[in-house]
């Protein structure tokens, strides 16, 4: 009976999510189509849940579905700003012939992967034993700390080195149209007041229990990336002496600990990051705190999306 | 014929709808909702893969690698919002400029 | 199953028959006031009989204060952004359903 119920929701939830995706691709309206594509990414969250994933689903809920809407829904404010006409061009991406082939060339593809997926070996055991096996070397007890800062380090190294690229890119790219600084009501006012600090306070708790449980750098740099966007979007801005040099260490300030490690691990164990065991716990816990504060630091610059000091200019 | 495997279905299901509505939809908002939709159903897919013989300590090296994703998934889409913003503003609508005579008024 | 456990579901389901309540308002009614006015009232007590069913089966004091903590975060998020939302809308110039 249990495994009936639970086969139930795993089915209602797997439908859940298509039809979210569905709905969010195929709506004529583009507000609603960014609408349901973040419930979509929060149903998503349930989802990794279910698979027994807690830290995939927090690291959904905060950046998959709460700084993605953020940024989605600020691009469409600024869209609408720029062209009022932004929900023109709904389809017609492929015209007569080549619509309907395209269109069975993608059924065939979906039922290719969809065979695919299904004669997969269920008895592959997968790494879950080895990791279980070398845990006590790597610092931490919680798997997917060890793995992301350990036994994987390198793609996390270059992780962090993608998240600065990215918003290198969008500072180079030049100022789009400003976003208009209304004085906030008093209920966003006390709002975001209030929120900040314990944003901040969860932040802070999620990178300390990363060790042990579910968390780590990535979802406490999304809250605290959550703070920032909420106390943007009540008219705050970074003060000017504090935009220039203190605002790009706190940027740099991840990447740069991190490449510092490897090239230190390099120089005196000969292998990249190879972190000696005595060590590793702390310093998991000092890249994962620099990590922290520039993940935050890195996704508020991407949703103010103009580079400071540039704002007011066109 | 665990529960994974109807995950995997799904995700595949995703990564399908997702590459038609790249296809299919001109204005390029949309488009980015189709690429983080695929996104999605890739790392659905992987997780589905971590679970898949019910055992009861799950992988946690594709766990690592779909947080990877989510993030490197946000990056490329803030810069592809603001690259999408400067296109609008420098030819009024977002779309790309197409090949074909039929596409330019 | 135990007593607590009887509680637990009961307080679990009448939470969901809330929580339905509310979609059903946020489907039916007519306009963006109505829809907040049943959003907003029938998911906080949807949330608050869910917590408090979850609340029975937690392992310690802490993890109870954390689900109770996450509630009242929802009441406050909940209360803020739907004022927020009909602030908007007034200024668009909607105005409330008339029969």
């Amino acid at each position: 009976m249990e495994t009936l119920i639970a086969g139930a929701i795993d089915v209602a939830l797997a439908l859940a999510v298509v039809g979210l995706a569905w709905g969010a691709l195929a709506s004529a309206d583009l507000f609603k189509a960014i609408v349901l594509f973040v419930a979509f990414g929060l149903v998503m969250a349930l989802v990794w849940v279910r698979l027994n994933a807690p830290d995939v689903a927090l690291a959904e809920a905060a950046i998959g579905a709460g700084v993605t809407g953020a940024l989605l829904l600020a691009a469409y404010a600024k869209l609408r700003a720029a062209s009022p006409d932004a929900n023109v061009a709904r389809a017609g991406g492929m015209r007569g012939i080549g619509s309907i082939s395209i269109r069975i060339l993608i059924l065939l593809l979906a039922a290719a992967l969809g065979c695919a997926v299904w004669t997969l070996p269920s008895d592959y055991a997968g790494l879950g034993k080895e990791v279980a096996a070398n845990i006590d070397r790597s610092g931490v007890s919680n798997p997917v700390t060890a793995v992301l800062l350990n036994f994987r380090g390198y793609d996390t190294l270059l992780e962090v080195m993608v998240l600065l690229l990215a918003l290198m890119g969008t500072w180079s790219v030049g100022a789009t149209a400003p976003q208009r600084e209304t004085a906030p009501g008093p209920v966003l006012d006390s709002l975001s007041r209030l929120l900040a600090p314990l944003l901040i306070l969860v932040a802070a708790y999620l990178l300390w229990v990363g060790a042990h449980a579910p968390g780590g750098a990535f979802q406490a740099g999304a809250v605290l990336a959550a703070a920032g966007v909420m106390l943007l979007l009540s008219g705050w801005r970074l003060p000017a002496a504090l935009a220039a040099l203190p605002l790009r260490l706190a940027l740099a300030a991840g990447p740069a600990t991190f490449l510092l490690l490897a090239v230190i691990t390099v120089l005196l164990e000969g292998r990249l990051l190879q972190l000696p065991p005595l060590w590793a716990g702390r310093l998991i816990l000092i890249i994962e705190t620099t990590a922290t504060i520039s993940i935050g630091a890195t996704l508020i610059a991407l949703f103010l999306g103009a580079p400071p000091g540039k704002e007011d200019r066109q | 014929m665990s529960a994974a495997f109807f995950y995997a279905l799904a995700g595949a299901g995703l990564f399908s709808i997702g590459l038609h509505a790249l296809l299919a939809h001109r204005h390029l908002l949309r488009k980015i909702l189709a690429i983080n939709v695929m996104g999605s159903g890739v790392f659905l897919v992987l997780a589905a893969m971590a679970t898949r013989n019910g055992i009861a300590i799950p992988d946690p090296v594709p766990h690592a690698m779909i947080i990877t994703g989510i993030v490197v998934a946000v990056a490329a889409t803030a810069l592809a919002l603001v690259l999408m913003l400067k296109l609008t503003a420098e030819t009024g609508q977002a779309v790309l400029p197409g090949r074909k005579k039929e596409d330019n008024p | 199953m135990t007593a607590s456990d009887y509680l637990c579901a009961a307080l679990l389901i009448i939470g969901g028959l809330f929580f339905m309540a509310g979609t059903f308002g946020l489907l039916r009614f007519p306009d963006v006031f109505t829809r907040l006015h049943a959003l907003t009232k029938a998911d906080n007590v949807g949330l608050g009989l869910t917590v408090a069913g979850l609340a029975l089966q937690a392992e310690s004091w802490a993890v109870a204060g954390k689900l109770l903590l996450i509630w009242l975060l929802v009441l406050l998020a909940g209360a803020s952004v739907s004022h927020l939302i009909a602030q908007g809308a007034l200024q668009r110039g909607m105005r409330p359903w008339k029969r």
